[in-house]
Order: C-alpha cells, then structure tokens, then sequence
C-alpha cells in the first residue's frame, strides 16, 4: 500500500466516484467573466504584498516578486577597478550564455550563418530545463488549424498583453521547427497514416502538440546537444566552456554589448570573452522559490540572464507574472514540486477533491486551473492532506486506459510511470496527488521578432525573454519559443557580428550601477546573479565561510527536514 | 541536523559518504542528503527530477559489497548505504554528419561507426547498471544485427549519464552509440508526415499573411470575439 492510511479513504471515494464520473462527462469550462474573477482572488500573482516596485534600473517602478527584485537591484559580483580587460580568453563572434534549447539553437544558427561560436553552460551543456519539458511542442501544422487559430489560441491564454509581431513570429516558424528538428533526428510520435500524433492542450482549440512520448524536451535537447559537439568535432567553430557561467556582461566604450566574464564555478578562475555579439538563453528562475513554492525547475534556474541584461541597461516585461504548473507532485514528499506533465490531463484524466468529486475542467488555461485548486484547498477545504504538512487534490489517471484503451499509460507517460513506480505508486491504477508548483517565468528581457534587445549587440531567446506569452503560457509553446527565437538569434547574431565594429571593452556599466546602488541606499542587497541556489545545511558555518549559492531570505529552507529539496 | 530531528521528531539514518559517516533523517533522496550534510552541490547535481541524467550513483551498503545503481534525485536513503557520485564521463564519439547517415541495403552503419560494438560479449554489466531500468544490452544486440527500429524503441528513455560506459568490461558506451541511433531514425526512417511540409511551404508562400497582418492590428475586444 503506497499510500499512507490516512489518505487511503480519500483515495477511495475518488475510485467510488470514477463511473458516474466518467459516465456524466466533464464539467463545462469556466465563462471569461468568472475566470478572470477567480484568477484575480486565488492565482499567486495577485498577492499583492508579496511584489515590490524595482527601485533602479532600465525597469525601474514596475513590479517583481520580492525574489526576484532582490536578485535584479543586487550589487555586481566583481570590483571592475582590478578587471584587465586587456588579457582576453576568447575573442569570439557570438557567446551564447545558457546551453539549453534556446541556446543550443542559437548556437547551431549563429555557427551555420558564418559565426565563430562560444557557448557558456552553468552546469554540463543541455543541462537545462529544456530536458525536463514532458508533454511537447505546439506547432499549427494539420489542415484543420492555422497559424491565425494559434495566434489566438496564445493571445487568449495570455490575456492578449502579448506582443503581436513575436506570437506572429511563435506560430508562423512553428511548423518548420517541427521539420528541423526531424532532421535532425528528433523522432517525433507518429500515426499509424504517417501524420504527427498530436494532442491538444490546455488553451489550446487544435490538436498541435507534437510529442516524443513524454520525454518530448530530453530528445530535443540530447540532439541539439549531439549536433554541436558533432559540428565541433568536425572542425566547425562552436566550441562551449561548462561549469563555467557569465557573472557579468562587458560593454565598449560605444555601448554596444562586447563580450561577458564567466567564472569558473569550482577554482572561481575568471574568464574573459570577448564576442561582438551576446546571446542570452539563461532559462528562468524557479530556483529562487517564489513566494516559497516548491518548483519543476532545473537546479540552475535562478533569473542570472534576466539580472546581466538588466545591468547592462535592457528592460524587462511582464515580471510580475510567473506560471504556476496546476499538477506538480504533492507526494510522496521525495518528488515534492516535480512536474506531473499537462499529458496526463490532455490524455483524459480530471483532478478531483479529497471527496472524489468534480470541480474544475481539466484543460483550462493554466493559470485558472491553479486558481481553482488553490480556491479548493483553501477556501474551501476539500484538498487531501499529507503527513508531511502538503495539501493536494487527485489526478485520476487510472481514467485514461479506461477511456483509450488499456497500456495508454505505460505507453504515453513511460517517464511519469517511472517516476511514481520508483516509490511504488503504479499511476495506471490509483491516483496521484497534485498541487500547483512553480513552473515558468512568463515574461522577462525585452526583444523583437528577430530576438534583439534594445541594447546593441544583445540578443535573448527562450524563457529569459518576455513578451511571447503574455501574462501566461499555453502548454507546449515553450519549447516552441526555444528553438523559434533561439534560430532567430543565432542568425541575427551572426548578422550583427559581421557588421559591428567593437571600441574599446570597457566595465564602465558595472561602476555607474554601483554609484546607483549607492544612491538608492541600497548596498545591503545580496550580490547576483545568484548562479545556484544554497540547499547546504550549514547551520553551523565556519565564522566567514561565503557560501557560493545564495539562500532566499522569504523562504528559508530548512526548518522542516523533509523539504530538503 | 539534530535540532531538525528532534523537532520533527525523524528517524535518523545512517549513511556514509565517500566513506565518511553522516546521519540523516529517513526518507531524504540521496540528493538531499548529501545537501542535509553540508555539501553545496555544483557537480551531480541538475534538474532533480529524474530527466537529465547528472546526478548518477553507485552504491552498496555496508555489508553487502554488491554495487548498486540509482539517480541521486530519484532515490531514498536507506540505511547503512555507501554512496560514491558519478560526476563525469568522458565520452569517445564517432564522426559522422547527420546527412550522411541515411542506411543502405545492406549496411550496418552503427557497426561502421562504431566497430567496437562487436567485440560486446553479452555479460548483460550494462542492463545492470542502468538507472532508467532499460535493457541496454538488447539493443547493443540490435544494433550489431543493424535493427535501427529495436535500437530507438529500446534506448529511448536513455538519460545519457554513463553508468552502461562505466561497467562495460570492454570499454563499449552503450548509450553513445545509441544517440546515433535514434538520430538515424528520426532523420531517415520515421515515415514523413505531408501535412508538415505542406504547411511549412503553405507559409513560405505567404498564404497566411494577409490574415496573420489583420489579426495583429485588431483591438483586444475585437479578438476576444474570435
């Protein structure tokens, strides 16, 4: 019995209630006037106490969580005045900072369009969220949709705040990406008649959601990264430094973006880059644990490229809003936070209360799902219970092999399967326990369709960047956004290189955001970016010991063993 | 530590670590143990879920030098459990170009790209060591008889973390030659799927631009009511 006793009766009435369920169908979606009500009072963004306006910076009076605006005012982690930017490391065309998706992509595209390529990677290169995405990648390719319903389908979920001319951009290459990645090699899930086996998602009105069963991000990225270290074993100029990440950007003395320091994360050695272009891909900021969510990001996920654009002058959008995924694990409290992906709701299964009863449709946008499981939990008391503390509701997925056949599960979700059978949870016959988690950052750097920031000779692609989604994303459109914007920056870096003439390197940049932090009062912030978060248990430090990783002052970890993660 | 314990009133287990003796409380992964102790992870450490394959682990316990295999994020201690991090493998790649990888009648391009693979002698070490459960040493047999299917069916939820290169007696890297593998398949053999291309040429052509311009200058309530 995988399940405590105490949450066995529970699970039991949901198993009572799955035939009348079943037999009666799902609930009706939620009318747009109710949603926007419920998201308003429930949805994690609209804790008002728990944001602050940014008090410096190209940004500065609009809104961040605490977390983050903490990280964004942070003082430079070097002294710029015993920097000899005259000894240089690596004098490349594009530095890619971040090897995920997006940088992968770019890297690929900036080498193809004539570049010689430097990428830095924080941990081991595709080490990225990008291999954690289960469910798959949108892209508007069957004769019953366009790319006008996809359009609208990503307008809509993100509340139509989303800049036109990049969601153009999202669905119009969303095709062809689907096409370079099989060429690549991605093996895309197909029907027995040759076409794409696709699944609609939440948000979604069209089948688009192409998969690679539900390891759709680990195929992508494990090929990516095959294809550069083939490239570079070939002799092509994409070459990558690991463990190593960019701690600051460099300027000329026409402020143009010139290159990036990276710090070796075990010798703390530096390293000078030097590039007429910069492309960041540093992936988001789930790490820093929001409002002390737990959260299915990737242990690097800690806002850096958000905090090196903003130095150097590049605003931000839409920072106050974060994705918070409806179904993270809530037990048991190994897997706490991991991503249960959208799959399993688009193959059939519906969450339900602690009374096995109905109470929200399961393909709602998500930012409305989370709401209603918040509502259900905490206004309204019908969550289930853990003996660690967690409240969480049922995904009854044993609901799928009933509706599409028996061995849908093990077939489908072979990694969820896997994920749950490891504590001896067998997901195809008894429910599992969700609650929202801290999943994505819906905005961030500011770029056009062609992936520049206003800054010159910066570029950003993936989710460090903002604008594609609005105030939330649809399932399967950010691995879109990955290699959509990564191929885009990749050739528009390489455009840029060709033609720039880079002055004199220079970290004047870094010397006038101190003097502002110094004005702001507002020395006492923490250094950024933060690079990894501190999970250590040092509760009793050497007197002077300086910890790499930064620990959140919100959401001190630690007071409760078993969220040790 | 012991200030947690006693607050939450853990069991404590005893683990070692590179030998060295730690205690923590039950039900930790061994990722979080080895945090639990002190350790600020930067090597074996990445998305903690169970995805990328960084976080390999070998271990035995105390009495039972038997070695054992797991992903530090995906297990629990137990009691008693030697845990040595599998941080980094080196991996010895063949050259090839995706676009020369299209199989011929007759060929056998995994054993020409790597003729290492026929030396494998079927001690099955590989399928032992695998964390993700999957029967490596079927398909190296499927890639020395040049079944690329069985290669990508088999190999599929390969993670890629080394553990089939560590135990291999004959220096063979399973689950390197299987990317090539898979990558084989998907680019030549998965069937093409025409609405796909049709659509990217339907784009090509501008067919949706007159459209896509439209929707991009309507006011906001005009497209809610789409």
């Amino acid at each position: 019995m995988p399940y405590p006793a105490s949450m066995e009766e529970s699970k039991r009435k949901v198993e009572e209630t799955r035939p009348k369920r079943l037999e009666k169908g799902l609930l009706s979606r939620i009318p747009a006037e109710e949603r926007e009500a419920l998201v308003n009072k429930f949805h994690p963004d609209y804790k008002k106490e728990q944001f602050r306006e940014l008090r410096i910076g190209p940004s500065k009076g609009s809104r961040a969580p605490l977390e983050i605006a903490d990280l964004l005012e942070g003082n430079s982690r070097i002294d710029p005045d015993r920097i000899d930017l005259d000894k240089v490391d690596f004098d490349v065309d594009v530095l890619v900072v971040g090897c995920g998706g997006a940088g992968g992509a770019s890297a690929l595209l900036a080498e193809e369009n004539g570049a010689n390529v430097l990428i830095s990677s924080k941990l081991r290169l595709g080490d990225a969220n990008t291999i954690g995405a289960q469910a798959g990648t949108q892209a508007c390719d069957r004769p019953n949709d366009s790319p006008a319903i996809h359009y609208l389908d990503a307008m809509g979920g993100g509340h139509y705040v989303n800049v036109p001319e990049l969601v153009e951009a999202l669905v119009k290459d969303s095709p062809d990406v689907i096409k370079w990645l099989e060429s690549l090699g991605v093996n895309w899930d197909k029907e027995p008649d040759n076409s794409y086996h696709e699944l609609s998602g939440g948000g979604a009105s069209r089948r688009r959601l192409h998969s690679c069963k539900d390891y759709t991000g680990l195929e992508e990225m494990r090929v990516i990264r095959d294809e550069i270290r083939q490239r570079n074993l070939h002799g092509k100029k994409v070459d990558w430094v690991e463990f190593e990440p960019a701690i600051e950007l460099i300027m000329d003395d026409k402020g143009q973006v010139a290159g990036a320091i990276l710090m070796d994360l075990e010798t703390r050695r530096m390293t000078i880059v030097r590039a007429k272009a910069v492309v960041i891909a540093a992936g988001g900021m789930g790490r820093t644990h929001i409002q002390g969510f737990p959260t299915t990001n990737h242990y690097g996920a800690t806002a850096d490229g958000l905090v090196l654009a903003y130095r150097v002058g590049c605003p931000l959008v839409h920072m106050d809003t974060m994705q918070y995924h409806p179904t993270g694990a809530a037990f048991p409290p190994q897997i706490l936070g991991f991503l249960v992906t959208e799959k399993v709701r688009t193959l059939g299964a519906e969450i339900v209360n602690g009374d096995g009863e109905q109470f929200v449709h399961p393909l709602e946008a998500r930012d409305t799902e989370a709401s209603a499981e918040i509502r259900e939990c905490k206004e309204r008391g019908k969550g289930v219970n853990t003996p660690t503390g967690e409240v969480g509701l049922w995904l009854d997925s044993p609901m799928i092999d009933i509706l599409r056949g028996q061995g849908t599960v093990a077939r489908e979700l072979p990694a969820m399967v896997r994920q749950f059978g490891r504590f001896n949870i067998d997901m195809a016959k008894e429910p599992v326990l969700v609650y929202p988690t801290l999943h994505y950052q819906n905005g961030g750097i500011v770029i056009k369709a062609d992936a520049s920031t206003p800054v010159p000779g910066l570029f950003a692609a993936g989710e460090c960047e903002g604008g594609v989604h609005g105030r939330n994303r649809l399932i399967g459109n950010s691995t879109l956004d990955l290699f959509v914007f990564g191929r885009r920056a990749g050739r528009a870096a390489a455009q840029w290189a060709k033609e720039v003439k880079l002055g004199k390197l220079t970290l004047d940049h870094v010397r006038k955001w101190q003097r502002e932090i110094k004005e702001a009062g507002l020395e006492e912030m923490p250094v950024s970016p933060m690079l990894l978060p501190n999970y250590a248990n040092q509760d009793r430090p050497v007197p002077g010991f300086q910890p790499l990783g930064q620990v959140s002052p919100y959401t001190p970890f630690g007071d409760r063993a078993i969220r040790w993660i | 530590m012991a200030k947690v314990a006693e607050k939450e009133k853990v069991q404590m287990v005893d683990i070692f670590i590179m030998d060295k003796h730690y205690q923590v409380p039950e039900g930790l992964t061994i990722q979080a143990a080895l945090e639990y102790c002190g350790y600020n992870l930067i090597r074996s450490v990445g998305c903690r879920s169970g995805f990328c394959g960084a976080c390999a682990t070998i271990y035995c316990f105390k009495n039972d030098p038997q070695l054992r295999y797991a992903l530090a994020c995906q297990k629990a201690v137990e009691p008693d459990m030697y845990l040595t991090q599998i941080p980094f493998f080196p991996t010895a790649e063949a050259l090839y170009n995706v676009e020369d990888l299209e199989p011929k009648e007759g060929e056998n391009k995994l054993v020409e790209l790597y003729p290492i693979i026929l030396t494998c002698f079927g001690c099955n070490n590989c399928t032992k060591s695998c964390p993700q459960d999957l029967e490596v040493m079927e398909f190296m047999s499927a890639a020395i008889r040049g079944d690329y299917e069985k290669v990508y069916e088999k190999s599929f939820d390969c993670l890629m973390c080394g553990l089939c290169a560590a135990r291999c007696p004959q220096g063979l890297q399973p689950y390197v030659m299987a990317m090539a593998g898979r990558r084989l398949r998907g680019a030549y053999l998965a069937p093409k799927s025409q609405h796909n291309l049709d659509r990217v040429k339907e784009i090509e052509e501008g067919r949706f631009d007159a459209e896509m311009e439209k929707l991009k200058q309507m006011p906001t309530d005009e497209l809610r009511e789409l």
